[in-house]
């Protein structure tokens, strides 16, 4: 590995070579989830044939989407070196909201109860974002506060009810279960946004900006981005889509009380370290904490099917986890070296 | 020609110390110009005025005659005024591209970032500068030099015209610093104006046609270099007066109590060799960034060496082990004391025996009685000011904080002392109580080693003074050739009749 690093560098000659070294690590880096993915449905394959039917790609990428939703805010907020654990909770509020909605009026159209889904999400995503960007607190102490306040208010409002999809229309659980084309909604809904946020991201000002603030907070200031805009921004962002996905839950599962999404936060957060975000902010995409999320949930598919008991599904994602952030540190490192090297020899 | 920057008697002050007390320079078009002065002589305050960053209490900046307000960073950046730092702040994972047009970037009719055009002018910037800079490359990396080269094609880019440096050839070599004296003539030739602060005179003369020289925190003396000397320079910015808060009492010399040898680390500093005695106060001088406090830390082993060897009593220490020092009998006083000095949310008595807690153990508990016996002892011994040992340290006033690093050392009874700069940012009073202390632990034999950027108090206390210049020793004085000429000259890097 190193003398193939190492190669890369000595044989590219001045100009591009560092680069193409570091698109490569980045390419690297997502095609290695890939390979990883590729890996865990070969093996369960070889197990079940039916493991790679058109149904099961179907249930997985369905099982993927809610999570991998949620990935595309909490990518956001974690490249500007920040966290929002309240994203689990900001979901379960708009869930259970979208059913009680929907057994009040069983007609009301599904685009409002979308917008109301968003509208709630960007609230709660405002009070994180102006706790910590104006009061300059902490994110992880604001979004876990808010994380307990948020399901709070969830529990006193539910109280012991629950939904169940018997008292949901037709409408509502179409957007969970129909298609387009072939492609669940939930899946088409979670590809757009993916596309959308990633190319804003790579395009756009403010969208360097937020990697920017995560790469070094103090230079952004001095470059003259207004930082707590931004992070404004990414927290109401992240509740909005973290308020879609409630309306989608509801959508999907039809069963519904205040316990749902209950630690969504944690899988979201794994889901976009091993999809190679860094948690100190300042890189990553979008598409890798997707994929990072269609991994994990692909992970937990095959060991149902393989008929490892479930217990170890856990231990699998941490040890997933810590393998992702060890190779994200070797791979920094290396590529630091590298760099250095080649900088030193344009010296000299 | 009218000049194109002015800054006329901007004051700034920090609380009760005065940063500043008459911040004046002129700089003209097409020309570079020197900005120089001891440590602490204001000139760092003077950028950041410059830069933006520090508003002046009183004064004026004028822009091509015309009054500039400059509120944060991003003002003095709209105006065309560039700093480049000695260790720029970049984004280490962006581009070369994106640290220079952050914020700034080329846009398509979309309101997109356009790539291309974003990559082409930095190919631009970078050929106008001479410097093959991969425009794609991320910034982690880049060598000191480049990221400056990264900072000035920002400068350029937005079309600055005034290019502030400062001491931005402290981290270069050789070949770096010709690199960037040659860009620096071409912003020149474009008509911007350089200022270049640097300790280094002879890169002063390589570089600038005029000098500013600043002392105590006023301007001093500006004008044309031409037919200045070395010697001229270093005169206007020395010329204290030595006054009676140094009452440093002679003491016999005894024998070597800390021995150094060849005390290498590579990049910060080279060879350093030098022996304190006991009862002997040894200086130790040098400008900001001379390697000083890093040879202290390297000595007593805070940060790694690679080469060379420290002996306290004829004992070698092994590298980078305070806990090996601290048992041979050192004591370090550390430069920062609020961030490396004392734990400043526990109690005076806490902090006052932190270093003695394995002397103070009784079975395996420690008493706060006894935490407190210790305080108390110190307390009445360094005349400390306060209310309540339970106190935090926080709440104590500088002097007295330093008071209470000095006990949690003197509580281990060492034999040799390293002080870095012990009365930096203390009251007068308190300074000289300091300097007693100094000087009664060396008359009780304890040898040792101050570092201090005051001049005046390296001459007052030290019976020897060490110099040093960009990570070596340049000289060694008695006390009776230490003045402020020779230290000075040797700091500056130039040869001294005294050192040979």
């Amino acid at each position: 590995m190193s003398t193939t690093v190492q190669g890369q560098v000595e044989a590219g000659a001045a100009g591009r070579s560092g680069s193409r070294l570091v698109e490569v690590a980045f390419r690297v880096r997502e095609l290695g989830i890939l390979a990883a993915l590729a890996l865990v449905v070969i093996v369960t394959t070889a197990v079940n044939p039916r493991f790679l039917s058109v149904q099961s790609i179907r249930d997985l990428l369905l099982n993927a989407s809610i999570i991998g939703l949620l990935t595309v805010g909490q990518t956001l907020v974690v490249v500007t070196r920040n966290v929002d654990l309240s994203v689990g909770s900001v979901l379960g509020l708009t869930a259970f909201m979208t059913g009680t909605l929907f057994v009040g009026r069983p007609g009301l159209p599904v685009v409002v109860a979308l917008l109301a889904g968003i509208l709630v999400g960007v609230v709660c995503g405002a009070v994180n974002g102006a706790v910590t960007a104006v009061g300059k607190v902490p994110s992880l102490v604001v979004t876990l506060g808010t994380l307990y306040v948020f399901r709070g208010i969830d529990y006193a409002w539910a109280g012991g009810r629950q939904i169940n999809a018997a008292d949901l229309p037709d409408s509502l659980l179409t957007l969970g279960s129909g298609r387009i084309l072939g492609v669940p909604y939930l899946v088409a809904i979670t590809v757009v946004l993916v596309a959308v946020a990633a190319y804003a991201l790579r395009s756009y000002r403010s969208g360097r900006e937020l990697y920017a603030i995560g790469s070094n907070p103090d230079a952004a200031v001095l470059a003259g981005i207004p930082v707590g805009r931004r992070l404004f921004a990414a927290f109401v962002l992240s509740g909005a889509v973290a308020g879609l996905a409630g309306v989608l839950f509801t959508a999907r599962y039809g069963t519904v009380d205040a316990t749902a999404g209950t630690g969504f936060e944690l899988q979201v957060i794994s889901a976009v370290v091993v999809g190679g975000v860094a948690i100190f902010g300042g890189s990553g995409s979008v598409v890798g904490a997707a994929l990072g999320a269609l991994l994990l949930s692909t992970i937990g598919s095959a060991i149902v099917v393989l008929r490892v008991p479930s217990f170890w599904q856990q231990a699998i994602v941490g040890a997933l986890l810590i393998g992702a952030i060890a190779l994200d540190r070797l791979l920094a490192l290396r590529i630091a070296a590298a760099l250095r090297q080649r900088s030193v020899r344009n010296a000299g | 020609m009218a000049p194109l920057l002015v800054l006329d008697h901007a004051t700034k002050s920090f609380g009760a110390v005065q940063a500043l007390e008459d911040g004046s320079i002129e700089l003209l078009a097409g020309e570079a110009h020197a900005l120089i002065g001891e440590n602490g002589a204001g000139k760092s305050t003077l950028v950041k005025i410059l830069a933006g960053v520090y508003r002046p209490d009183s004064g004026r900046l004028l822009l091509d005659a015309r009054e500039l307000r400059l509120a944060n960073p991003a003002d003095a950046r709209d105006a065309g005024i560039a700093v480049i730092y000695q260790e720029p702040t970049l984004f280490p994972d962006l581009s070369v591209a994106e640290n220079i047009f952050m914020g700034r970037q080329p846009l398509t009719s979309g309101r997109r970032i356009d790539g291309g055009e974003m990559r082409r002018q930095v190919v631009a910037l970078m050929e106008r500068l001479g410097v093959p800079l991969d425009p794609n490359r991320p910034a982690r990396g880049l060598s000191i030099a480049d990221q400056q080269i990264v900072e000035i094609a920002k400068a350029l880019s937005f079309e600055a015209r005034v290019i502030v440096m400062d001491e931005p050839t402290a981290a270069l070599s050789g070949a770096e610093v010709e690199r960037l004296f040659t860009v620096a003539r071409t912003l020149q030739e474009h008509g911007a104006a350089v200022l270049f602060v640097s300790h280094r005179l002879d890169e002063v003369f390589a570089l600038c046609q005029r000098v500013t020289i600043m002392r105590d925190g006023r301007h001093r003396f500006s004008g044309p270099l031409a037919g200045l000397t070395n010697d001229d320079l270093v005169s206007r910015m020395v010329g204290r007066e030595l006054d009676a808060l140094y009452p440093k009492q002679p003491a016999t010399r005894g024998e070597v109590a800390l021995s150094v040898r060849r005390l290498t680390r590579e990049g910060v500093f080279t060879d350093v060799s030098f022996d304190v005695h006991h009862g002997e106060i040894v200086g130790l001088a040098g400008l900001v960034g001379a390697g000083r406090s890093e040879v202290a830390r390297a000595a007593f082993g805070i940060d790694r060496r690679d080469a060379g060897q420290v002996t306290v009593e004829g004992r070698e220490l092994p590298a980078a082990s305070p806990t090996a020092a601290m048992a041979a009998g050192m004591g370090f006083v550390p430069e920062d004391r609020r961030e490396q000095g004392l734990i400043m949310d526990l109690s005076i008595a806490r902090n006052a025996s932190l270093a003695s807690l394995r002397r103070l153990r009784r079975g395996l508990l420690i008493r706060a009685a006894d935490e407190q016996r210790l305080a108390a002892d110190w307390a009445t011994r360094l005349r400390l000011k306060f209310a309540h040992f339970s106190d935090p340290v926080s709440v104590l006033s500088g002097g007295n904080q330093q008071k209470v690093v000095l006990a949690k050392w003197l509580a281990r009874k060492p034999t040799v002392l390293i002080v870095d700069e012990p009365t930096r940012g203390i009251d007068v009073g308190t300074k000289a109580e300091v300097h007693r202390l100094l000087s009664d632990l060396a008359g009780q034999g304890v040898a040792v080693l101050m570092i201090s950027s005051e001049l005046p108090e390296i001459l007052g206390m030290a019976d020897r003074v060490l110099v040093m210049h960009e990570g070596r020793l340049t000289a060694e004085l008695s006390r009776d050739e230490a003045s402020e000429q020779t230290v000075m000259l040797a700091a500056t890097g130039q040869p001294t009749q005294a050192a040979s």
